[in-house]
């Protein structure tokens, strides 16, 4: 492993190593480039995982200090914690499910595709289907996801089996144990998944991808990639010409430290990148770093989610084996005769008894809250993830008083639902319901959004430089040599997981930014 | 099979569930499923549970007794006479027929803790308990933890649900009750699996009852 100097202005600083960070990274050194990845969070290995909800979420989650507005459920059940992301080498990829969907052609053009939305701030994004093909392939193969390049599926565990059963009586044609990004069998040095069901909680098999156990130790090999942890990245900086110089952070002691640099990439996940961004405003940049346009922080997205669970008389172990192994796709299409605009998936879902008590539906007591809790060996359940309206005014802002152990102004995260997405998620209920409903459920529940798992849109790419803030390449309009590398990139969210996406953005950027660097153009 | 759950109205009578699952493990034959069955007698809890404040007697010396003295608490730092209302409030709240009050009074010492080490913590729940006696006191001449029906306290809770003090301990038992690993067997939740080379070989797809 390298070790670079803080004023060697020759490398490539990333900031943070999550899904885009860790891919931007591991992808620019293997192509040659130094690169440095600057991580807030600690290195916790395979070994260190904990098969305990609340004890891994201790260990891995981002709990610094966030406030929360709007009339999302979130900001009143949880309003200290709007995303449940981690903090840690490997970024959220240590707590991902493993879902891995390409989008589809539509929703690369939202705007046109879906029309005038009112409340909605659509665009398309600068690049299409045909564009991210090559790209979607290399990630598919790098990440190992199961039903491409001739990977079986996984094994359907107990929780898919009551939810195939359901499809089929419904009548649904796309159901299956999904596109994962786990191994089925041995592939890339790692194990197949032994369906230990902690998938949340950091695979202590391997089994799954994530930028920790499969992108940065390939990074690490070539000599070419340091990765720091505990450097938690307070500014960017930048010289008279308003090119980037280098980036400014506290380190494991609280220190602060200037790392020089050629080209930064920020990829810290959508609420501490615009956040950054933000921070880093100075007399040229007096509204933000990167923010002529006036649109960092804005168009938040979390995806439209919610969760239902079903009890049945006969017991279902939903706990056991892969967490999110289970798909249903026949409504991720466009199809406004539902009423909405845009589509869903259902995927498999299960919680243990902690996160259940906590997230089934939070503040509720009394029996009808216990009888479900002692059903939980006979639940079920699945998980909705849908395309939600980018609204301006969904945003990420800096708190005019909080501040943060390094003295920071902490984010506020402003979400309101728009009508489509109320809809949207109305009809998925619905199905979901009525496909437990079809197997026998004696009680079904419709359980309100989590804090966000996908956090999206805020720093996003467009054509024009007045309508967002980075182009096709993840370039920052404003600034030559500033990248924005991780899912704040997105224009929309489409009704996929997001993060295979992230992935082949991320490595498709790493190609731009290398041979940029070659031409001798960054 | 045995019915539904929700038809357990929670104005006392029989807690259904445990001969629920009793027939369920009598009736499976390949699914690997689990003994749900509580390992203490709970003779002395079906008497008094959910009735009154029987199920626990504070003895001369401060310590709190469960009924059957199947569990001692001593509280460090509030009155015992408090931490017995609190473990009652806490049954009231999440209300689980299988669990016995010593689960309950295991998240109440958490409580406890808090206000060994915080005054203002203390004086939260001493006055949050003093409170709701007054309330009990009266709609029904008797402190909360004598009311007799479990459906009059939860009213005297719903009068308070969204305080201060009701939603610390709410909050609370969240992970008081069920981050608690002694009861994850009671409710069929098997807990870390990596160490037993997960369910691979142990039940991840072994149900048996979905029609074909
Ligand atoms: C429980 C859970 C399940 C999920 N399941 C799926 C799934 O099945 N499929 C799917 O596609 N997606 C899933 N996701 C979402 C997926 O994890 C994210 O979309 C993805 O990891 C986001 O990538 P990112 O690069 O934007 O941010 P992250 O992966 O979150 O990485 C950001 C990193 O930056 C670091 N950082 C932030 N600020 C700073 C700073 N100032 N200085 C230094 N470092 C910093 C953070 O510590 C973090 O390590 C899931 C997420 C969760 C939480
Ligand atoms: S179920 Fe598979 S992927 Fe999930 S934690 Fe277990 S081994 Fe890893």
């Amino acid at each position: 492993m390298a070790t670079f100097d803080l004023n060697d202005d020759s490398v490539v600083v990333v900031i943070g190593s999550g899904a885009g960070g860790g891919t931007v990274g591991a992808e620019l050194a293997i192509k040659g480039v130094k690169t440095v990845i600057l991580e807030a969070g600690k290195r916790h290995e395979t070994e260190d995982f904990i098969n305990d909800e609340w004890g891994s979420f201790g260990q891995l989650a981002w709990t610094d200090k966030r406030t929360t507005s709007g009339d999302w459920r979130v900001a009143r059940d949880f309003s200290g914690l709007p995303a449940w992301i981690v903090k840690s080498v490997g970024g959220s990829t240590t707590h991902w499910a493993g879902a891995s969907l390409r989008f589809q052609e539509h929703e690369w053009k939202a705007q046109t595709n879906y029309g005038d939305v009112e409340g909605a701030s659509l665009l398309d994004w600068p690049i299409d289907a045909e564009e991210m093909a090559p790209w979607y392939a290399k990630a598919e193969d790098r990440m190992g996801v199961t039903r491409t390049n001739g990977i079986p599926g996984l094994p359907g565990n107990n929780n898919f089996k009551v939810m195939k059963a359901g499809a089929d009586k419904l009548g649904y044609k796309e159901c299956h144990t999904g596109r994962m990004a786990i191994n089925s069998e041995p592939r890339d040095d790692r194990s197949a998944c032994l369906q230990i069901g902690f998938c949340f909680q950091g695979c202590k098999s391997a089994a799954k991808w994530s930028t920790l156990v499969a992108e940065i130790p390939k990074g690490e090999e070539t000599g070419n990639l340091e990765v720091r942890p505990e450097s938690h990245v307070l500014k960017i900086e930048h010289d008279d010409s308003g090119k980037v110089t280098g980036v400014v952070y506290a380190d494991k002691d609280g220190n602060q430290q200037l790392q020089k640099a050629r080209v930064v990439c920020v990829a810290g996940n959508s609420i501490e990148s615009p956040r950054l961004l933000l921070n880093s405003a100075s007399s040229m940049f007096p509204d933000g770093l990167a923010n002529s346009s006036g649109q960092v922080g804005r168009n938040y997205m979390r995806h439209m989610t919610g969760s239902v669970y079903a009890i049945f008389d006969k017991p279902v172990h939903m706990y056991r084996g892969t967490t999110m192994a289970g798909i249903i796709q026949d409504e991720s299409r466009h199809d406004p005769s539902r009423g909405f605009v845009g589509g869903y998936e259902l995927e498999t879902l299960s919680l243990g008894l902690p996160f259940m008590a906590a997230f089934l539906n939070p503040g509720a007591w009394g029996r009808e809250f216990t009888s479900a809790m002692d059903a939980f060996d006979r639940m079920a359940g699945m998980w909705i993830v849908g395309e939600d309206m980018p609204q301006a005014d969904n945003r990420v802002t800096l708190h005019g008083s909080e501040k943060d152990q390094y003295g920071l102004p902490v984010p506020n995260v402003h979400f309101d639902d728009h009508p489509n997405d109320i809809a949207m998620r109305n009809h998925a209920y619905k199905q979901g319901r009525a496909l437990y409903d079809a197997v026998g459920a004696v009680e079904t529940y419709p359980t309100p959004p989590y804090p966000s798992t996908h956090n999206l849109g805020t720093n996003r790419m467009s054509a024009k430089a007045t309508d967002g803030v980075v182009n096709k390449w993840g370039q920052t309009h404003d600034v030559k040599n500033l990248f924005i590398s991780d899912g704040s990139q997105f224009t929309t969210g489409a009704a996929e997981n997001p993060t295979l996406t992230i992935v082949s953005l991320a490595l498709r950027q790493a190609d731009h930014i290398a041979s940029q660097m070659s031409k001798g153009d960054l | 099979m045995a019915t539904k759950l929700k038809s357990y109205n929670g104005t006392g009578g029989t807690p259904e569930p445990l001969f629920l699952t009793t027939t369920e493990i009598e009736r499976e034959e390949s699914m690997r499923v689990l003994d749900k069955r509580p390992k203490v007698s709970r003779r002395g809890f079906l008497g008094g549970s959910g009735v009154t404040l029987v199920a626990m007697s504070i003895l001369p010396s401060g310590v709190i007794m469960g009924a059957d003295s199947a569990w001692a608490m001593t509280a460090k730092a509030l009155k015992p006479e408090s931490f017995a209302t609190l473990v009652q409030m806490s049954r009231d709240i999440y209300p689980h027929d299988r669990l016995n009050d010593s689960y309950y009074a295991k998240a109440v010492a958490a409580f406890d803790s808090q206000a060994e080490e915080s005054e203002d913590s203390k004086k939260m729940l001493e006055d949050g308990v003093a409170a709701l006696d007054a309330a009990a006191m009266k709609a029904h001449g008797v402190t909360y933890g004598q009311v007799g029906w479990e459906a009059e306290r939860v009213a005297l809770l719903q009068a308070i649900e969204s305080d201060g003090f009701f939603q610390s301990i709410r909050g609370g038992l969240v992970t008081g009750i069920y981050n608690n690993p002694d009861v994850w067997p009671l409710f069929g939740y098997e807990g870390a699996s990596a160490d037993q080379g997960g369910y691979i070989e142990r039940g991840f797809d072994d149900i048996d009852w979905l029609e074909a």
